[in-house]
Parts: structure tokens; C-alpha cells; sequence
């Protein structure tokens, strides 16, 4: 029995509810350890997709239009949109002044799509499924909107939070909420698109940990198995537009946010 | 719990043998180099995802905003300028064939108008040659018509006058036949009389 053993378990691992643990997915391991001045550095998986979404997007784009077809090939016409897709929407949002934020954006945007897509196969890991990155990336938009607001406008940029035509009595309150307001943007932006990839990934994964439990147990289980392996297929699915549709919100809310650094006056 | 009661306690003790095996195969990190925390808000990975974000997303951005997006945006721009410039030819080469278009009209019309003066001219020529022969060939039968009549009325006048002398000899002859003699001055009075 004991050669036969490590095989049973392994079994007895998936197939025990208990075991398909949904959160698994979102533990980080450290692939080459890394300490400096008391602070873990370590080379996490975590790190590892960061930079495979870094290259594979690079790459995509560099050798799609490596060609410059002045007809574009398809995978050209791919990556032409995607540029166009988010040139059109900071135009749209911020104007022809806030093109100058392009590559800020269009990265951004880049990035949080790809980390997404790719976080939807299983056994990767998905970058944008812990808030401190989230945060990270909703900080650098809030900085370089407070940073370049205070640089181009100077203390005029604080009328960021006095808007025009307010009654002078109510003055006071509506100044207090427009700061909070703008305080509370880094946090909604990243815990939105932190909150909707941990809850996609958990429920997709509970669903296909049904498939397994239910179909290790043969017969009945494994018929009543095929319910949550529609489930699981359809909100594969449902997670590729949340995929898409994250990214598009995080990328138009920081052009929406660049705007008022670029306008301040409402 | 999906396993029979039997089974489970058979393999209960290899089963725990096994336990710490197992998840370092599959990398279940329960335990050990893990806090049990909830793994998006556990601090200690905090710095090493900042760092290595920073260095990922920093290197991308620099990446993109050197190579990619001026490589995108200049595609764009010469196909951008390439169709401006085909409309802009495109634009003249109607403008040419609309001149082309307007001289032909012109010289159509021209010639129209050439023609219709051509026919014009020839209609007024045949006409004036038409009157006049008809004004010439009415004047000669005019004058044919005048003769006839003259000669008839010469005619008629002769005819005219030889009718009293006719009539004097028949009523002669009648008379002669029917009474014997008459002279001949009765009988020119008798004619005469008749004749009135």
C-alpha cells in the first residue's frame, strides 16, 4: 500500500471539497529569494507574470508592426486598434493637451488587459488579483495627476475642488466632499479592478472544484458534474469581458482623472 | 468525505505519512514559508510585488513610449498622409475630367449651333429658289392663260360674227324649202330681229 499511496492522496487532494481550495490560485511563491535591508525582495511568481505580460505585450507589439505595412496585415491591425482604442478615448476625455499622457495610458491600459487575459488560464497567476498592485498602478495615475496639476497650474489646480456657481453658505460642504471625493479615488480605482479579478478567479474556480469533486465520486456524481462544468465554461466566458471591460474602466477613469489635471476649473 | 468510511481509515495512516509530501509536490503552501493570512493582504509580499511592478511596468512604459507608440503613431500619420494626399489627387483628376467634360459640351454645343445655321441657311436658300421658280412658272402660265383667253375671245368674236351669216343662210335654205323664194334682205331683217 505504501508505494500506491502518494497517487491516492494526490487523488483524494482534488477531490475532497475541503482541498480545492479557491484561494490557492492567489498565494505568492517566492522563486529566487531576495532580502535587502530586512525587506523581502524575493522573485515571486507574482514577479514571473508580471514579466511575461511585460514581454509578450512588448513583443506583440513590436512585431506586429515591424512589418509598417502601409495596409496592415491582421495582427497589425490589432495592435493599430488597441493604440487607436485608447488614443481615441484620452482625446475624447482630456483632449488633444492630454496626448501627451499617451504612452502613460496606453501602458496602463495595456498592462491591466494583458495581466487579466493571461490570469484566465489556468495555473497562472493573475498580477492584477492583489490589491497592493492595484494600488500601485491607481497611485502612479493619482500622483501624476497631483504632480502635473501643481507644475502646470500651480496653486490654481486647487480649484480642482471648488466648483463654480456654488452658493457661498454651502461652500464649506461641498469642498469637504469633492476632497474626499478625490481622495477616494485611488482607492476605489484599484480595489474595483483588485475586487472583480479575485471574485472571478474564486467563483471559476469553485465551480470547476465542483466538476471534480462531484465526477470523482462515478455515477450519479459524475452526471450531476456537468451543470458546473457549463457554469465554469460560461463564466470563463463572463471573465473574458470583465477581463476586457476592467481594463477599459481603469484606463477611461485615468483619462477622466488626467483631465481634471490638465482642466482643473469644472 | 467523498471516500468510503472503510477505505479512508485504511489509508488514514499513510495518508498523514504522506500529507507534508504531497503539498510540496503540488505546491500547496499551507504552513510553512506562508502566513495562513489571505494571501492579497498579506504585507510581507507587499515590497517585492512594489519592487518588481516598478521594474516591470517602469521598463514597459519606457518601452512603449520609446519604440511602440512612435513606431504606431508613424504608420498612422503616412497612412493618414498617403490617403489625404490619394483624395487630394483624386479631388484634382475630377476637377480635370469636370473641364474635360465642360469644353466638350462647349464644342458640342457649338457645333449644334453650327448646324442648325448650316440647315437654316439651306431651308432659306431652297426656299428663296422655290418662290422664285413658282413666281416665274406662275408668271408664264399667267401669260399662257391671257393668250388663251385673248384667242378664245378672238375666237368667240368670229364665231359671233359668222353666226349671223349662218343663220341667214339656214333660214334661207328653210325659208326656200318650205316657201319657195325669199329675198335676201328679209331674211337678214328676219335674223336680225331673232338675234336681237
Amino acid at each position: 500500500m505504501r508505494d500506491a499511496a502518494p497517487a491516492i492522496t494526490g487523488l483524494r487532494d482534488v477531490a475532497d471539497p475541503n482541498k480545492v481550495d479557491p484561494i490557492h490560485q492567489f498565494h505568492i511563491n517566492k522563486l529566487i529569494d531576495l532580502q535587502i535591508g530586512g525587506l523581502d525582495f524575493s522573485f515571486t511568481n507574482s514577479a514571473l507574470f508580471m514579466v511575461i505580460v511585460v514581454v509578450l505585450t512588448g513583443a506583440f507589439l513590436v512585431l506586429t508592426t515591424s512589418s509598417r505595412g502601409l495596409v496592415p496585415s491582421r495582427m497589425q491591425s490589432v495592435s493599430e486598434m488597441a493604440y487607436e482604442f485608447v488614443a481615441n478615448m484620452l482625446r475624447d476625455a482630456a483632449g488633444t493637451h492630454g496626448m501627451k499622457f499617451f504612452p502613460l495610458v496606453f501602458s496602463i491600459f495595456m498592462f491591466v488587459l494583458v495581466a487579466n487575459l493571461i490570469g484566465l488560464f489556468p495555473y497562472f497567476f493573475t498580477v492584477t488579483s492583489h490589491i497592493i498592485v492595484t494600488f500601485a498602478l491607481a497611485m502612479l495615475v493619482i500622483l501624476t495627476v497631483v504632480i502635473y496639476g501643481f507644475m502646470k497650474h500651480g496653486l490654481k489646480f486647487l480649484k480642482l475642488f471648488v466648483p463654480s456657481g456654488v452658493p457661498g453658505l454651502l461652500m464649506p460642504l461641498v469642498v469637504a466632499i469633492e476632497i474626499v471625493s478625490f481622495l477616494s479615488r485611488p482607492v476605489s480605482l484599484s480595489v474595483r479592478l483588485f475586487a472583480n479579478m479575485l471574485a472571478g478567479h474564486i467563483t471559476l474556480k469553485v465551480f470547476a472544484g465542483f466538476v471534480v469533486s462531484l465526477g470523482a465520486m462515478g455515477g450519479i456524481g459524475f452526471a450531476g458534474a456537468i451543470l458546473p462544468l457549463f457554469m465554469a465554461v460560461a463564466l470563463t466566458g463572463l471573465e473574458l469581458l470583465v477581463a476586457f471591460l476592467q481594463a477599459y474602466v481603469f484606463a477611461v477613469l485615468t483619462c477622466m482623472y488626467l483631465n481634471d489635471a490638465l482642466h482643473p476649473s469644472h | 468525505m467523498f471516500v468510503t468510511t472503510a477505505f479512508a481509515a485504511s489509508e488514514g495512516e499513510t495518508h498523514n505519512a504522506a500529507a507534508g509530501e504531497t503539498h510540496t509536490e503540488t505546491g500547496v503552501p499551507h504552513g510553512d514559508g506562508h502566513s495562513a493570512m489571505f494571501p492579497p493582504f498579506d504585507s510581507a509580499t507587499f515590497p517585492s510585488q512594489i519592487l518588481w511592478l516598478a521594474i516591470t511596468f517602469g521598463l514597459f512604459y519606457l518601452f512603449l513610449k520609446n519604440a511602440v507608440v512612435p513606431r504606431i503613431a508613424g504608420i498612422l500619420e503616412v497612412r493618414h498622409d498617403r490617403i489625404a494626399q490619394d483624395l487630394d489627387q483624386a479631388a484634382r483628376m475630377k476637377q480635370e475630367a469636370d473641364e474635360a467634360i465642360a469644353a466638350y459640351e462647349q464644342e458640342l454645343a457649338d457645333a449644334r449651333a453650327k448646324a442648325n445655321q448650316i440647315g437654316q441657311e439651306a431651308r432659306d436658300a431652297a426656299k428663296a429658289e422655290a418662290d422664285a421658280e413658282r413666281k416665274e412658272t406662275e408668271a408664264a402660265l399667267d401669260k399662257k392663260l391671257a393668250d388663251a383667253e385673248s384667242r378664245i375671245a378672238a375666237i368667240k368674236a368670229d364665231a359671233m360674227k359668222d353666226v349671223g351669216a349662218i343663220a341667214e343662210e339656214t333660214a334661207m335654205t328653210l325659208v326656200e324649202q318650205l316657201v319657195g323664194k325669199a329675198t335676201k334682205t328679209e331674211i337678214a331683217a328676219a335674223v336680225k330681229s331673232v338675234n336681237g
